[in-house]
């Protein structure tokens, strides 16, 4: 660099390396540390591993464990209730990812007037309350009292308390996930290389899949496996726009508090059970992809 | 003597980053802390400081055993390579911190700034934010800071490390104009061996946690007390066995007594400067010697590529015979 | 001036990167605009469309009935007893966020990974399974003997827990950004740890403390599923405005509902004003 004159031995101005750790510990930090964790475990560790625990618990004298949880889970309205979380989170998480993909994509690499606005439009379903978005899809889509109930109605069509509706929900709530996780990094790697590629021969498609893609691979993963985790627990929208009740609507959030209110409690805590593993996995599969997006430090 | 260095040690974990060193800095003068990175200069300049305690050894400064004193107690000035601006500070409440803390009378404080903005020219920046200055201004606004407090010493860790060439230069002899001017007793860590000959008036070379030779800078470069100093400190190269700096080498056209003899096999300028290589073919040059001179010497000398030269040292070149 | 102020302003280390000028125009190719066309109505059937529904309906029958709505005796209560609760939850995050968020970036100690699952799971868990996690150790079979179901305390709890991400995720990045080399600057100029805090630290976190309190606010007034088993709805007492909105779309007052919902969100947006100025201020001074 400035040097002028190169010695064999000059590393050039790195800084040295190791990084100094902070020794010295006050009563003070030993003080934060026990009151983080004690905090941490009455609001989290220890409800939640109740939860578990009463998930295999024995109920009304009979006994407990892994047998029972799967006779309460394998019941053919917790099954139906699975069945439509599943097919419900599946079609949203895949609608979120296409339209999430795109829509990043005009974002970032396109401009075009109104492009600000949706940006920040794109954000605004995070805010709203999930009861709230019920409401709004009811108002938009019930046949009764919706602003296209008309339309609707006269083409049979039925959105709200059917799958339809219940998938709109479900893509209304996770809507931005997959585009936070792709926006940060199609701006941080630039257009480079798909400007080269482009100077290769590729035509936009394939530069697209070729070059693009690979680059936001994980975090589109990252986005999925939020949307996903967040479309099998969407509770207060799908209340609103489902009629709920058993095997016509009822959700897994669903059937736990309608077990909850009926005094099942078991069944709503083997549901609950699932649940919260799924939950655990997701935070375990995003803590593994985490490392494979360094370069986003 | 302004600070004393007794005994010390520093490990980082298994890490030797210090070993044994026993150093004494004059008061007044500019000292710089010179060697290759991961050597422990900056290590030893923050054990001066106080941000890193030694596992043993003393510090004393200005005759006050500071070793177990916190860096807050210690009165160093000290700056570092990456400015550490206070962001959402202005220049002038930035230079003001240490006196404010001090809880000195506002008047004095103000009084002080306006005096250090113009030391540093940095008067019409005064109510800038940090982001909104270069990086040379910054370092400067870092350097009025450190003196605000009227440091007994003054410790600056590769200060000019993160700037362009440039700058670098300005601010080096900016720096040593400024030390003429405020005289407070400053030791600089660097691993630019021509920043540290140029500014400094006494070099510490550090190599490996240890210390390699301590001098003035001409006292290093002509008498390097090892092969490490002499290599660090400028290009060496290596003939008849001794090493030896490629413009000490006196090249003839004619054959003569000589230490080596071959083809110029290389020809490179750099500006004012021609470097040659000249590959011996005795069994006692495996690798080419190399030498430089100025243009003019090779033009009177009428050298091209291929011509066979006669190689010697100088009169009065200094070289290290390589054990 | 002399020759130093030659140089060139660099742009700050720890400002993000200068997006790429480009110019104004629509750079859209065909595929794309008809791409962003699909994206958009899709966009507008999906949000903006039924948000839009929600205002019109609030605004429907006029500003009498909207302001009759929100004043009514049973739903005024609701919306104090939500903004009061969502505050206190905000305060305790703010500071508590901002404590594990420290202990996570500074301290070092064996099983520190597993807290960091743990903030998460709360925004993991499924609001319902949040409520029942809670009520399954201070619910009616409580195992420790305390009982929050149909308490204020129990609205408190269920916020607390599904707000906690937000402020400790927001001032993490910005803790483990912050130059080691500030701090000991600030000491080499006499500034004790406290006033390290106080005056270097502090502001600097303050924009990401704020940010993360908005979100945790907004969380708060909103929450629904986590409340439901909890609340117990008592008119008054413990219902709180999400719970009041279903309790107007059960009984097919849509518009009364509406009326509460647009409430909701004007008061999240004030709030979020309000917070930025603060930090604003915080970090200015120092």
């Amino acid at each position: 660099m400035a040097d002028a004159i190169p010695t064999p031995l000059d590393a050039g101005p790195v800084q040295e390396a190791k990084r100094r750790v902070r020794s010295k510990r006050g009563p003070l930090a030993y003080t934060l540390r026990v009151v983080v964790i004690a905090y941490l475990f009455f609001l989290v560790v220890w409800p939640v591993s109740v939860v578990v625990q009463r998930a295999f618990a024995p109920v009304d004298g009979k006994p407990g464990g892994i047998g029972p949880l799967w006779e309460r889970l394998t019941d053919p309205a917790a099954i139906y209730a699975f069945n439509l979380t599943l097919t419900v989170s599946f079609w949203a998480v895949v609608i979120n990812t296409i339209f999430g993909v795109g829509i990043s994509i005009l974002l970032v690499r396109h401009r075009f007037p109104g492009r600000r606005v949706l940006s920040v439009l794109i954000d605004l379903p995070m805010s709203v309350s999930p009861v709230v978005v019920g409401l709004a899809l009811v108002l938009t889509y019930s046949t009764s009292l919706g602003i296209f109930g008309d339309v609707l109605q006269a083409t049979g069509l039925r959105i709200i308390n059917s799958t339809p509706g219940l998938i709109m929900a479900t893509a209304f709530v996770s809507l931005p996930l997959v585009i936070r996780e792709v926006i940060p990094v199609l701006e941080e790697v630039g257009d480079d290389a798909e400007t080269a590629a482009k100077s290769l021969g590729a035509n936009g498609w394939q530069a697209f899949w070729r070059i693009t893609l690979p680059t936001i691979k994980w975090a589109v993963v990252y986005g999925v496996v939020l949307s996903a985790a967040r479309a099998i627990g969407e509770y207060g929208a799908v209340r609103i726009v489902s009629r709920g009740a058993e095997f016509n609507g009822e959700t897994a959030t669903l059937l736990i508090q309608n077990e909850y209110g009926a005094f099942n409690e078991a069944a709503a805590y083997a549901a609950a059970f699932v649940l919260v593993v799924l939950a655990v996995l997701a935070l375990v599969v995003i803590t593994v992809i985490r490392p494979q997006e360094s370069h986003r430090s | 003597m302004s600070i004393e260095i007794e005994g010390v040690n520093k490990f980082f974990g298994d890490f030797a980053a210090l070993t044994d060193i026993n150093l004494t800095i004059p008061t007044g003068q500019l000292t710089a802390l010179l060697g290759p990175s991961g050597g422990g200069k900056s290590t030893l300049l923050r054990v001066i400081a106080g941000l890193e305690e030694a596992d043993t050894g003393r510090v004393t400064i200005e005759g006050n055993d500071a070793t177990s004193l916190p860096v807050q107690k210690r009165n160093v000035g000290f700056v570092f390579q990456h400015y550490a601006a206070f962001k959402h500070l202005s220049v002038r409440r930035n230079i003001a911190f240490g006196l404010e803390i001090r809880k000195r009378p506002k008047a004095e404080v103000n009084a002080k700034v306006e005096e250090l903005l113009e030391l540093v020219h940095l008067t019409q920046w005064g109510d800038r934010k940090p982001a909104q200055l270069s990086g040379g201004q910054r370092q400067r606004m870092a350097l009025a800071r450190a003196l605000a407090i009227e440091p007994s010493v003054l410790l600056l860790d590769e200060p000019f490390g993160a700037l362009d060439a440039k700058v670098r230069k300005e601010l080096r002899d900016w720096l040593r104009r400024l030390h003429d001017e405020v005289h407070v007793t400053t030791v600089f860590v660097t691993h630019d061996q021509e920043e540290a000959l140029e500014v400094a008036d006494q070099i510490v070379v550090i190599n490996d946690g240890k210390i390699e030779q301590i001098g003035t800078p001409d006292d290093l470069y002509d008498r390097p007390a090892s092969e490490f100093v002499l290599s660090f400190l400028g290009p060496v190269t290596r003939l008849g066995g001794d090493l030896i700096r490629p413009h000490d080498i006196e090249i003839s056209r004619y054959e003569q007594a000589s230490t080596a003899a071959g083809p110029i096999t290389r020809w490179t300028r750099v500006g004012f400067e021609v470097r040659l290589e000249i590959t011996p073919d005795d069994a006692l040059h495996p690798e080419p010697v190399q030498v430089a001179l100025t243009r003019t010497e090779a033009r009177a000398l009428d050298l091209n590529l291929g011509d066979r030269v006669w190689l010697r040292p100088a009169v009065g070149a200094q070289s290290v015979i390589s054990g | 001036m002399s020759t130093l102020d030659t140089e060139r302003p660099e742009p700050a280390p720890a400002q993000p990167p200068l997006r790429r000028r480009r110019p104004r125009r629509s750079t859209l190719t065909r595929a794309s605009g008809v791409g962003l066309g699909l994206a958009v109505v899709w966009f507008s059937l999906l949000v903006l469309i039924p948000l839009a529904a929600v205002v019109i309906a609030a605004a429907d029958g006029g500003w009498d009935t909207f302001v009759n709505t929100i004043t009514d005796g049973d739903t005024a209560a609701a919306i104090r007893l939500t903004v009061a609760e969502a505050a206190l939850v905000t305060i305790v995050n703010v500071v508590m966020g901002t404590v594990i968020a420290w202990v996570l970036v500074r301290d070092r100690f064996p099983g520190k990974r597993v807290l960091e699952v743990v903030i998460d799971l709360p925004f993991a868990l499924p609001t319902i399974v949040a409520g029942l996690v809670l009520l399954s150790l201070y619910g009616p079979d409580s195992p420790v003997g305390v009982n929050v179901v149909n308490t204020r305390q129990g609205i408190f709890l269920a916020l607390l827990f599904v707000t906690l991400p937000f402020v400790v995720r927001t001032v993490q990045p910005v803790l483990l950004e912050l130059d080691a080399e500030v701090e000991e600057a600030a000491a080499s100029l006499g500034a004790s740890r406290a006033t390290t805090f106080r005056r270097i630290i502090l502001p600097a976190l303050a924009p990401a403390i704020a940010a993360g309190a908005s979100l945790a606010f907004a969380r708060a007034i909103s929450e629904f599923g986590s409340l439901v088993l909890i609340a117990g709805n008592q008119p008054r007492n413990t219902e709180v405005a999400s719970l009041k909105i279903l309790k107007y779309i059960e009984g097919d007052q849509q518009a009364a509902a509406a009326s509460v919902a647009v409430l909701l969100l004007l008061v999240a947006v004030v709030v979020i004003v309000a917070l930025d100025l603060i930090s604003r201020r915080v970090a200015a001074r120092g």
